[in-house]
């Protein structure tokens, strides 16, 4: 295992700002679910990202525009970082007919499976060894495609992470785990349930799978860590694990204060907002204040008019209950 | 006559005919490779078809089935075998939870097709956690389609079905059946899922099996023959689709049900059958509907004590001619 500690290596200016942009759309988005969530307009739970954004567009850049991606029910960055837009996500939560999954599937359950993100899993783990199935297949079609499961601190602690690296070590497969360390498994500090200090890197030898913990806030250092397994995966050289730090902005979900977590810790991370970290870098690069505002107005806009347009948008038709069920499109189980 | 094959040949006869059509058929479970399989379903297919489309796994059913569904998910159509069908406990979650959710839950977006193959039943002393019939743990949950055979033939027919089919399916193969011989399935043979089959005519009683439940099911009807008591027995072939159709037509001309499964009493699929028929059928019926389950007991081990607890020849026949008389 590695830890890296130094700061990410250069990066230039508008291949940064364009990284920024998306992150800042991922941000307002969950700050919209969250004002329509407090307004009653989303149903059920939310879990949302703020604060991740750089794991999901720093790895997201870091892909090719076919390879597979696997989230949790914390994946609105995700998906939004594989091309679904803040539109198309927000009308899935609130209901409605034009949502991603027809509403059918809900805030935990976002997918994009026309850009190859095949969905958001709400069983903890369950979805590592779906991942490692699709890099298998990958590597029996010979695509050169990748897939990537992202998941929790919390997610390391069950069965199907650790069958998964065994099978992904063994069988030598084209794919990333990718943890996104945010140190608690919902309420409870993620080190008072764990035997290890880094809860997926420190179990990825046991399965001699490299791994590197990254500084997940960081877009730039996760942009090429994620590089770097993608190229040793594509070179047929397997696996790779990176636990990703990081810290979520709001609670684990719904309206969950997180009142649990110690002010200290919540200013220090909050210090280290991803989206601060790279504004200044933009800065330091000579970003100057007129073009990052020109950014930021644009995707104020975009995340106003998708809420609009998610408002506007007809609900769900209840004839939907009863589409999609078999391939043939109906629900019919019996004569 | 050509000689008969057994249903144990015809598991890895039905695998083959599909992966020699479709290049991306692909097989995995443990020990299904250079061990041909511990019931000995799967030998032949390394030989045939090298390990690039026959891998042996670890003994982590979650993988096995997670990585089938993956695989599904992105192009190809695995074949995952779960030694026993016991185990799908340590693998429940993608039964439950994923694979049968997946289409739905995306809007149609993600399709599935995927069959997962196990040895499921009892009658062969293996004890509690080796020999239960499982079927409706996978009953309960809308989404997956499932294939249970009772001959050779018709494994080799509806594997076709299941292997072609691009919705999951959980394929049961039954223990106590493999040894059992039969006709061979002619060339190009495809039973459609969701067709049940009337295995012998008859006009007094009816009675609905699966699997293993229809050779027994058959001999109480042959000794039923010798008291006058005419007794017609459905093979379902399938829970998902279910074929109630066929089960009410013929209960029209009988007017007598019973249901015999070997999946236990308690929350057995026989039970959403017979509330179908009293739905549906409720005017033909001149008697009460009756099943023949395993009692609720875990699997004894002894088979005087096995014998007790799944349905056997004489209780079936003790059924029906208490039905026949009422």
């Amino acid at each position: 295992m590695t830890v890296s500690t130094e700061q990410s290596a250069a990066v230039d200016a508008a291949s940064l700002l364009d990284l920024y942009q998306q992150m800042l759309l991922i941000r307002e988005t969950e700050k919209a679910a969250f004002d329509q969530f407090m307004s009653g307009k989303v149903k059920g739970t939310t879990h949302l990202a703020a604060g991740h954004e750089a794991v999901a567009v720093g790895a997201s850049s870091a892909l090719r525009d076919d390879d597979y991606v696997f989230a949790t029910y914390r994946g609105h960055h995700h998906a939004i970082a594989r091309g679904a837009s803040p539109g198309e996500c927000l009308a899935e939560l609130m209901s409605k007919a034009t949502g991603l999954c027809k509403a059918k599937g809900g805030s935990m359950h976002l997918t994009k499976a026309d850009h190859n993100m095949l969905g958001s899993y709400a069983i903890v783990g369950a979805h590592l060894p779906i991942a490692a199935g699709a890099a298998w297949s990958a590597k029996l079609r010979g695509t050169g495609q990748v897939a990537v499961a992202f998941f929790g601190d919390g997610a390391t602690n069950i069965g199907a992470f650790h069958e998964a690296l065994n099978l992904a070590s063994v069988w030598k497969l084209p794919v990333i785990f990718v943890c996104e360390n945010n140190f608690y498994m919902e309420y409870t500090p993620i080190r008072s349930v764990t035997s290890v200090a880094h809860p997926a890197a420190d179990r990825a030898s046991a399965n001699a799978l490299p791994a590197e913990v990254v500084d997940g806030n960081d877009v730039v250092a996760v942009h090429e860590a994620v590089v770097r397994a993608a190229e040793r995966a594509r070179a047929g050289n397997g696996p790779t694990l990176i636990e990703a730090e990081t810290y979520r902005h709001y609670g684990h979900s719904r309206t969950d204060p997180g009142k649990y977590r110690p002010e200290d810790e919540v200013a220090y991370w909050m210090e280290r907002d991803p989206l601060r970290i790279t504004r200044d870098r933009l800065g330091e690069l000579g970003v100057d204040r007129d073009a990052l505002e020109a950014v930021e107005a644009s995707v104020a806009k975009t995340v106003r008019d998708a809420v609009e347009e998610a408002l506007g948008a007809p609900d769900a038709d209840p004839a939907e209950a009863f589409t999609d069920m078999w391939a043939d499109g109906s629900a019919t189980w019996r004569t | 006559m050509a000689d008969l094959s057994t249903y144990r040949d015809a598991v890895s006869e039905g695998i083959a005919r599909e992966m020699r059509r479709d290049p991306d058929v692909v097989c995995l479970g443990e020990d299904i490779g250079a061990a041909g399989g511990v019931f000995k379903t799967t030998v032949g297919l390394l030989d045939e078809f090298g390990p690039n489309r026959v891998w042996d796994t670890p003994i982590s059913e979650q993988a096995i089935v997670g990585a089938a569904m993956g695989a599904a998910m992105t192009g190809l159509r695995p074949v995952a075998e779960i030694m026993f069908s016991d185990f799908l406990a340590c693998c429940y979650d993608y039964l439950a939870n994923e694979i049968p959710k997946m289409r739905y839950m995306t809007g149609g977006q993600v399709t599935v097709p995927l069959v997962v193959r196990t040895a499921n039943g009892g009658g062969l002393g293996f004890g509690a956690q080796h020999s239960q019939a499982v079927e409706n743990w996978v009953f309960t949950v809308p989404g997956l389609k499932i294939a249970a055979p009772s001959n050779p033939a018709d494994v080799v027919g509806m594997m076709a079905s299941a292997i072609r089919s691009d919705d999951p399916v959980v394929f049961f193969e039954h223990k106590g059946l493999f040894a059992s011989k039969g006709e061979p399935a002619p060339s190009d043979h495809v039973v459609p899922l969701g067709e049940a089959v009337v295995a012998r005519p008859g006009s007094d009683v009816t009675i609905a099996a699966l699997a293993s439940t229809v050779p027994l099911a058959l001999a109480a009807a042959d000794r039923l023959a010798a008291d006058d008591i005419s007794v017609e027995v459905v093979d379902l072939r399938c829970l998902v689709p279910l074929d109630a159709r066929t089960v009410l037509d013929s209960v029209g001309r009988t007017s007598r049900l019973l249901v015999v499964e070997e999946n236990p009493f308690q929350g057995g699929w026989g039970g959403t059958l017979v509330s179908i028929v009293a739905d549906e059928g409720f005017e033909t019926l001149d008697a009460p509907i009756r099943r023949v389950a395993a009692d609720c007991v875990p699997l004894p081990f002894a088979d005087a004590l096995e014998d007790e607890v799944i349905p056997t020849v004489d209780k079936v026949v003790d059924a029906v001619r208490r039905l026949a008389a009422y």
